[in-house]
């Protein structure tokens, strides 16, 4: 069967249950009894299983396939999570995430068979003691399922707990037993049938739909598992059972059932004694045999109730389409066009001298046009923003095993997972993150014997929060460690040359902490696999830089140390500022901007010969945009001057300009390769005029 | 380096007479391969752009597009540009980037085959502008030196 054309639907799918898979064992590490996390964890285990079969990758369902075995004995109560098992676990899981990317990159999953791990995972099925020999065959019946040709019958035990139960799958409420035993007394028969639908089947629900309609007016469904409504939501693996009441033949009913196409199976039972309050147990069954050679019905599953019933909640189905992101970048250019275009529209009826429109109606016009640009530009900048989640959701994985691999005991706490960036930075995020949580369990957290001299709880913490402040996002990663030693880092930097002593001695703190950014600076005395490779926090640095956003570093010598990144919440588009300075206009992003105000010349002060303001109990630094940029000619003579205050974090600066223009919604756009940019420029706009005003990045400037 | 030789080679081999867009930069006359020119456009305001390379006098509007312009005549050490008239932008594509190339007036389109094109060689000549003109073109009994507009855009960058 030619598979091709699933790949991506595959490879998607695989990634998502790996990481539902990996979730859940975290959970479980912590409650090994938490009955829904091993139900979720065993349906995920097994839909990969069921792809990777379909697509024909045999390693990667062999793999799946024996740790499916082991999900199923921790289900069935026969093994308890341990530590050790999830280790295993999660060698498992880079073993088939390996697979995935293997199948990704060539569409071939490798060579590796992962046999120790496969070794390793049957030890824990082992491990089953031989007295519930019944239960321990589970696996082998499933292994019967899969190879459904060979009728290999289970061992009479099993073949009796398995079959034992005409009702198997299901649970019925007080309404549908009396139905059946109603049923039953008028004489009508009652089945029990299990319909399977091909693996590769790619539309389940509508052949589950059509098997119900085909029914209809032949017999009469009491109870479906999963319900209708999550059949039709395709909420279900490859089967699904349905309880009828029917007077038709049984043969009918199948053949019915087996007319639909893309349906492999329909295996029935009837049942022929009421239901009393004991149930299931009380059934005497009458297997039918199906056309098919099917062997008996072998869901290890036998186990009746909740653990069934919590199947639909596998996957809740969102409504989505997927779109190559290079789609969206047109769109995107295409908004900016039309936004560039209405600029001009408007700067064009505002010309009054020459000839510009000035009725109201065209002003109307223009502002209903202005506030449907606004409204696209919104709506296409929220089809690219992703959350942070699909990021951050690897790293409580990451934190365990370097927990256990630095041995020093830390907790991972996470908020603000559901925060949105745009989908080309969140690509690009996920490293420079990984590298600063390894950084604060490697360096910031101390050994657990020193935390445990110096007071403070044994297991570390590493927060990871991440928030939007104006139109950024930040994202901070804070550990409750040593905190940077700014001693140590000097004498490291004096050490290797970077600075002088007389420089050591006269830096700040914080200057002594941007030393840290420096390349292939690391202050670790030995090297660890897990950090202190010499590729340190400048890649960070240079990485959050090239999207536009910054690093910042705050620390407490023996408390903690706080990592910020701070990002730009979109890239493309932005409300600004309009300034001007001598005959230029710039634009200032209105998202770092705190407030505008106006300044008498002589409320300025100084300190250490900079001119600072006092504003609200605050002291501001001014900058003299004139001067840094260079601008040509002098500042007219006045009393007063306009200070634009800007914020980053919760440092604030006050920007001097000559005068305000207004605000306006501008396109970013990028001024080229060869030409040499000072960091304050963050790019370029194009104004209504179709002039060039570039744009101030005042987080450059705080 | 090595890409803009390749580049270099390319324009070269592909036939054995190229056209070459005569301008005048200050007195002298330069040629500049057509195969790299995109457009010319007729100047207009430049944005300045603070502390970048001296030679860039700023970002222009092309179309929507922000595009780099660049002074010759600095980089080559003359006199700073005039503006006239008569003055054009060259919007040159080299490697990816495009940038607008000042010039004091476009002359005309001339044919030179190999045989009328005379390498230059560069290791003896210390002068600025040299660095950047890669042979000599003559074309009615006129000297064109031919510019290297390759490596006027890209080398400009290593600096």
């Amino acid at each position: 069967m030619d598979v091709s054309q699933y790949l991506e639907i595959f490879i998607d799918e695989s990634n998502e249950h790996l990481q539902s898979i990996s979730d859940g064992v975290m959970v479980l590490e912590k409650e090994p009894d938490n009955q829904d996390t091993i139900n979720e964890i065993f349906r995920a285990a097994h839909s990969l299983k069921g792809m990777a079969g379909t697509m024909g990758y045999k390693r990667m369902q062999n793999l799946t396939h024996d740790m499916e075995n082991v999900f199923s004995e921790v289900r069935n109560g026969n093994i308890n999570v341990t530590s050790e098992m999830c280790d295993v676990l999660f060698q498992c899981m880079d073993a088939l995430e390996t697979y995935v990317s293997n199948i990704q990159a060539n569409q071939d999953e490798g060579t590796d068979d992962n046999e120790d791990i496969i070794k390793a995972l049957n030890a824990f099925i082992a491990g089953v003691g031989g007295d519930k020999k019944d239960k321990k065959d589970t696996p082998k019946e499933e292994a019967a399922k899969e190879e459904a040709a060979k009728e290999e019958a289970p061992k009479e035990e099993a073949g009796k707990a398995a079959a034992g139960d005409a009702l198997e799958g299901l649970t019925l409420a007080d309404f549908e037993k009396a139905a059946v035993n109603e049923a039953i007394e008028k004489n009508i028969s009652v089945y029990n049938i299990k319909v399977s639908v091909e693996e590769s089947c790619v539309l389940k629900a509508a052949r589950a739909f059509l098997v119900f309609k085909n029914l209809e007016g032949h017999c009469e469904v009491i109870k479906s598992d999963p319900t209708t409504q999550d059949i039709e939501d395709e909420r279900f693996d490859f089967d699904f059972r349905i309880l009828i009441t029917t007077e038709e033949p049984l043969d009918t009913i199948i053949n019915i059932i087996k007319s639909v196409s893309e349906i492999k199976d329909a295996e029935s039972k009837q049942v022929t004694e009421k239901i009393g309050e004991e149930a299931e147990k009380e059934e005497v069954k009458q297997e039918t045999k199906p056309a098919k050679q099917e062997t008996k019905p072998a869901k290890p599953a036998a186990k009746p109730a909740g653990k069934e019933a919590a199947k639909p909640a596998a996957k809740p189905v969102s409504h989505t389409v997927r779109v190559d992101i290079e789609k969206l970048d047109v769109l995107m250019n295409l908004v900016s066009e039309l936004i560039i275009a209405k600029n001009g529209l408007v700067s064009a009826s505002n010309d009054g001298e020459n000839g510009g429109i000035k009725s109201a109606n065209f002003t109307e016009q223009i502002e209903y046009l202005e506030r449907v640009t606004t409204n696209l530009h919104e709506s296409v900048m929220k089809v690219r923003m992703m959350p942070i989640e699909s990021v951050i959701s690897k790293f409580p994985r990451m934190v365990r095993d370097l927990s256990k691999k630095l041995d020093k005991k830390m907790e991972l706490y996470i908020t603000g997972e559901d925060t949105e960036l745009d989908r080309t930075v969140i690509d690009e995020i996920g490293d420079p993150i990984m590298h600063m949580i390894r950084n604060s369990a490697d360096h910031g957290l101390e050994p657990t014997e020193v935390r445990i001299e110096r007071g403070k709880p044994e297991a570390g913490t590493i927060e990871l929060n991440a928030f939007q402040e104006g139109n950024n996002v930040v994202i901070e990663v804070k550990d409750d460690g040593n905190g940077v030693d700014t001693e140590r880092v000097k004498a490291k930097a004096v050490e290797k040359g970077a600075i002088t002593q007389e420089q050591a001695d006269s830096m700040t703190e914080k200057e002594a902490i941007d030393l840290l950014f420096r390349p292939s600076f690391s202050t670790a005395e030995k090297i660890t696999d897990v950090s202190g490779r010499g590729v340190g926090l400048d890649v960070v640095k240079s990485k959050i830089e090239a999207l536009g956003g910054d690093v910042e570093v705050k620390s407490v010598f023996g408390q903690g140390s706080t990592f910020s990144i701070r990002l730009p919440l979109t890239l493309a588009i932005i409300q600004a500022l309009m300034v001007k300075l001598g005959d230029e206009k710039y634009a200032i992003s209105l998202g770092s901007i705190e407030t505008i105000e106006d300044i008498a010349i002589s409320e300025i002060k100084y300190v250490h010969a900079k001119e600072v303001i006092h504003l609200r109990g605050s002291v501001i630094p001014l900058i003299r945009l004139r001067e840094i940029l260079d601008v040509p000619g002098e500042p007219e003579e006045s009393d007063t001057i306009v200070v634009v205050i800007v914020r980053k974090g919760d440092k604030l600066a006050g920007l001097v300009v000559d005068s305000l223009i207004g605000q306006m919604e501008i396109v970013i756009k990028s001024l080229g390769k060869y030409i040499s940019i000072n960091k304050m420029i963050s790019g370029a706009t194009i104004l209504g005029d179709g002039s060039v005003a570039l744009i101030i990045d005042a987080n450059t400037l705080v | 380096m090595d890409n803009v030789n390749a580049i270099e080679d390319k324009s070269m081999d592909n036939s054995t007479s190229v056209q070459y867009i005569v301008v005048k930069i200050g007195s002298e006359q330069y040629g500049i391969n057509i195969n790299y020119i995109d457009n010319i456009v007729r100047s207009e305001p430049i944005t300045r752009v603070p502390k970048t390379q001296t030679y860039y006098k700023g970002v222009i509007n092309l179309r929507g597009e922000i595009i780099p312009v660049m002074s010759v005549r600095i980089k080559l050490g003359l006199e700073p540009d005039e503006f006239t008239d008569k003055t054009r932008f060259i919007i040159v594509k080299v490697d990816g980037a495009t940038i607008g190339v000042i010039v004091d007036q476009v002359k005309e389109v001339v044919t030179l085959d190999n045989d009328s094109i005379e390498k230059v060689n560069k290791a003896n000549n210390s002068d600025a502008a040299a660095n950047y003109i890669e042979s000599i073109g003559k074309s009615n009994g006129e000297l064109i030196s031919l510019l290297d507009i390759v490596g006027l855009i890209v080398e400009a960058s290593d600096k």
